[in-house]
Order: C-alpha cells, then sequence, then structure tokens
C-alpha cells in the first residue's frame, strides 16, 4: 500500500502541480481583472520548452538542475512511502542546494544574485521547516510520516503555530510575493529572472517540472497536518490544501515584493513566536 | 496547433522609441487587452523568449546590443518589428546617429506598422509572428 501511495505521487504530482500552477494563472489574472491563460497553459510551456534549443552554458549546470529533479521526486517519494519526517526535509535542503549550484554554476551576475537571494530565503525559511519536524515528533512521538497519519487527534489540534509558522514560510518556499526574492513567475524582475536566467529550453522545462513535484509534496506537508487515522479526516485534508493554496495566490497579488532584511527578521520572528512557543507549551503539558 | 504556438513568450526591447509604442506594448498586458490570454508572457529574459518585440529605430549605441540580444534567444525564433521606427526608421531615419531600422542589424520577420503601433495591431503581428513560431519549430526539428 505504501509503494502504491509513492507510485501515485510519482505518476500524478506532475499533473497535479501543472495544473496547480494553471489554477494559480487563473486566478491571480481573475484578481487583476483579466482573463487569464487557460487552465493547461504550464502544460503547452513545459512542451514549448521542451522543443526549444537549450543554450547550454555549461555541463554542471544541467548536472545539477538534474539533481535538483531528482532530489524533490525523492523527498515526495519518501514522504508519501510514509518516510522519516527528518530525512524527508534533509533531502528537500539537498534539492534546494542543487538548484541554488545550478544557478551559481552559470556565470552571470543575474543568476549569481539570484543564487545569493535563495541561499538568504533557505536561511529564512529552513529553521520553520524542521520545527515541523520537530513539531510533530512531539506530539506524535514518532518522526515517520506513517505514524503520524495514523494519530487519534489532527496534529493541528497540537501545533495550530507550527501550522501558521509553516503557512508563513510557504510563501518563501512557493516563491510567491512578498517573498519572492529570488525568482519570481511574474515578469520583469529587477534582476531579469534571478535563478533561472541561465537557463533554457528543457532545463528550465525540467526547473518547472521540479517545482510541481515540489508544490504538490508542499500540499502534502500542509495535509499532513489535517488527517488523522479516520479516514474522513483525508476528505477535509484537501479542501485545506486548496484553501492554503489560494491563500497564497491572494497574499502573492495583495503584497508587493519586500527586502530580504524584512523576510528573514520576519521569518524568524514568527518561528521564535509561533513555533517555539507552540513547541514549549507542547512540552509542558 | 502544437504547444509552440500556444505558449510565444515575448522580449520587449525598446530601440531608440520615443516611448510611445513601448506603452501600446504594455498596454497589451492590461485587464483590456490580455495578451495572457493567448499563453504570452512578456519574459525579459532573451534565453526564456519566443518573439523578440522591438520598438524604435537602431543608433550606433544599440546596435551591439540588439545583435547580442538576439544571439542570445534560443532557436526557433521569430522578430517582430513594432512601429513605423522599427520598420524602417520612421520621422528620425535622417538623423546623424540613427542607423535605420530593425533589419538593418537583425533579420525582422514580421513588421507592424503605425506611429505609435495600436494594441490591436501589436496582438495582430505577435499572432502571425506565432504563426511563423509554428514553421521554424518544423524546420529546426528537421534540422535538429
Amino acid at each position: 500500500m505504501r509503494f502504491f501511495y509513492m507510485a501515485l505521487y510519482l505518476v500524478l504530482a506532475p499533473f497535479l502541480g501543472g495544473l496547480l500552477a494553471g489554477l494559480d494563472r487563473k486566478l491571480s489574472a481573475r484578481m487583476q481583472g483579466r482573463k487569464g491563460p487557460p487552465l493547461f497553459q504550464p502544460f503547452y510551456d513545459l512542451f514549448k520548452l521542451f522543443n526549444k534549443q537549450a543554450v547550454v552554458v555549461n555541463n554542471v549546470q544541467d548536472f545539477l538542475v538534474v539533481g535538483f529533479l531528482i532530489f524533490i521526486i525523492f523527498t515526495g517519494c519518501l514522504f508519501f512511502f510514509g518516510g522519516d519526517l527528518l530525512l524527508v526535509f534533509f533531502a528537500l535542503t539537498l534539492a534546494g542546494i542543487f538548484y541554488m549550484m545550478s544557478a551559481c554554476s552559470a556565470n552571470s551576475p543575474y543568476s549569481s544574485m539570484g543564487a545569493q537571494r535563495e541561499l538568504m530565503q533557505m536561511m529564512a525559511y529552513e529553521p520553520m521547516v524542521l520545527l515541523v519536524a520537530i513539531g510533530f515528533y512531539v506530539s506524535t512521538g514518532s518522526f515517520s510520516v506513517s505514524d503520524i497519519v495514523r494519530s487519534e487527534i489532527s496534529n493541528i489540534a497540537y501545533l495550530p503555530g507550527i501550522f501558521f509558522g509553516f503557512l508563513y514560510i510557504l510563501t518563501i518556499k512557493l516563491r510567491k510575493s512578498p517573498f519572492d526574492l529570488s525568482t519570481s513567475h511574474h515578469a520583469h524582475q529587477e534582476m531579469v529572472k534571478g535563478v533561472t536566467t541561465e537557463q533554457s529550453g528543457g532545463i528550465l522545462a525540467l526547473i518547472e517540472l521540479s517545482h510541481w513535484y515540489e508544490n504538490v509534496f508542499l500540499m502534502g506537508v500542509v495535509g499532513l497536518f489535517i488527517v488523522n487515522a479516520d479516514w474522513r479526516s483525508y476528505l477535509v485534508a484537501l479542501p485545506v490544501c486548496f484553501l492554503t493554496y489560494f491563500i497564497e495566490i491572494l497574499v502573492d497579488n495583495v503584497f508587493a515584493r519586500v527586502k530580504w532584511e524584512v523576510m528573514l527578521k520576519s521569518a524568524w520572528v514568527v518561528t521564535l513566536i509561533a513555533g517555539v512557543i507552540n513547541l514549549l507549551i507542547l512540552n509542558l503539558i | 496547433m502544437s504547444s509552440t504556438s500556444k505558449s510565444p513568450w515575448l522580449l520587449h526591447y525598446d530601440g531608440s522609441s520615443c516611448n510611445g509604442c513601448d506603452i501600446e506594448v504594455l498596454a497589451c498586458l492590461t485587464p483590456v487587452y490580455d495578451v495572457e490570454r493567448f499563453g504570452v508572457i512578456n519574459t525579459g529574459n532573451p534565453k526564456h523568449a519566443d518573439i523578440f518585440l522591438i520598438t524604435g529605430g537602431i543608433n550606433a549605441q544599440n546596435e551591439k546590443v540588439v545583435r547580442q540580444i538576439y544571439d542570445q534567444m534560443p532557436k526557433p525564433k521569430v522578430v517582430v518589428a513594432v512601429g513605423i521606427c522599427a520598420c524602417n526608421g520612421g520621422i528620425f531615419k535622417e538623423c546623424y546617429n540613427i542607423l535605420g531600422g530593425v533589419d538593418k542589424v537583425i533579420p525582422v520577420d514580421i513588421y507592424v506598422p503605425g506611429c505609435a503601433a495600436r494594441p490591436e495591431a501589436i496582438i495582430d503581428g505577435v499572432v502571425q509572428a506565432v504563426a511563423l513560431l509554428e514553421k521554424k519549430r518544423s524546420k529546426y526539428k528537421k534540422e535538429a
């Protein structure tokens, strides 16, 4: 059964992630008073990119991008397999490092700046990601996802602060405004396209694909807060994931991009207040 | 219709335009015209772009820039000259610093005249560019 979930993620995540991206663009356009592209637009973009010439900057970059894709898929597979949450998050960080290094390897000032900002983003969200794993451990006594989903009550009851903190850094992870510093899905960033400036054609398509896998995995983590031993909790988790994504799109459209200092400080303050206090209370009771 | 014609990404470069055409190009992205309906994105990155939209004539300073941007774009690519200045130099044609239209430097595929070119005309130009992009793609596929 666990292998079945893993295979399901492997096959369905690109479709789900692509649809999420399409929904994102449609909703964003609606919020801006536009009609917006078709729902399947991200798939058209992906196929087009695969059909284009890939201007190879250096071979190391291609290797690093493929590494990013593989480790994102590994992260998601391990999560839906019901593996160790700590290992899942470490694999996610490793994938992030691959992504950052792929931008570093190019000899362009824009992609180097993007890589530096990507590092800043990782610094901002990494403590909270670790707190999520620790929070689940304190509340259920296990790091294993397969144990966490079998808890009596939904873990959000014990971890409301950590859930809020995770939502906060999710904006960074999904590369949404106000924290889309390293690269943005919207046109005209102050440094061209940041991290993905030097990537083109099929290589850029692989990055898009990795992001879709990553987004589905992140929605899985949101769902993990909701699900419990009762099968009906899964029916609640699904709308919660969609609502979370909708709020992220809304935030994306409402806020302007902030400077990295604001991002780092606010993310750490939220981690400290919401995350650590939640953990302290949990330890006291 | 293949995916290429459904997802044309633009790169907009201002040569020595008076900004009239540039404003009209940007007007295409606003809710009134909303070119994103056709999957058009204004990328601002030559390495992601399919269509090179260029406004204003070529002068001695931007000649190299235009050539470099064109070279950086991955194949298949299409160049659209927007506005009469980009087509042949327009009213600036006789100026000492103007070399002429965009086709003095790089091969132009679609000419969109007008001063300034209307958003409807620009969208029409882009639609024709998309059709040409499709042709170039099949040619590129055969070569590859």
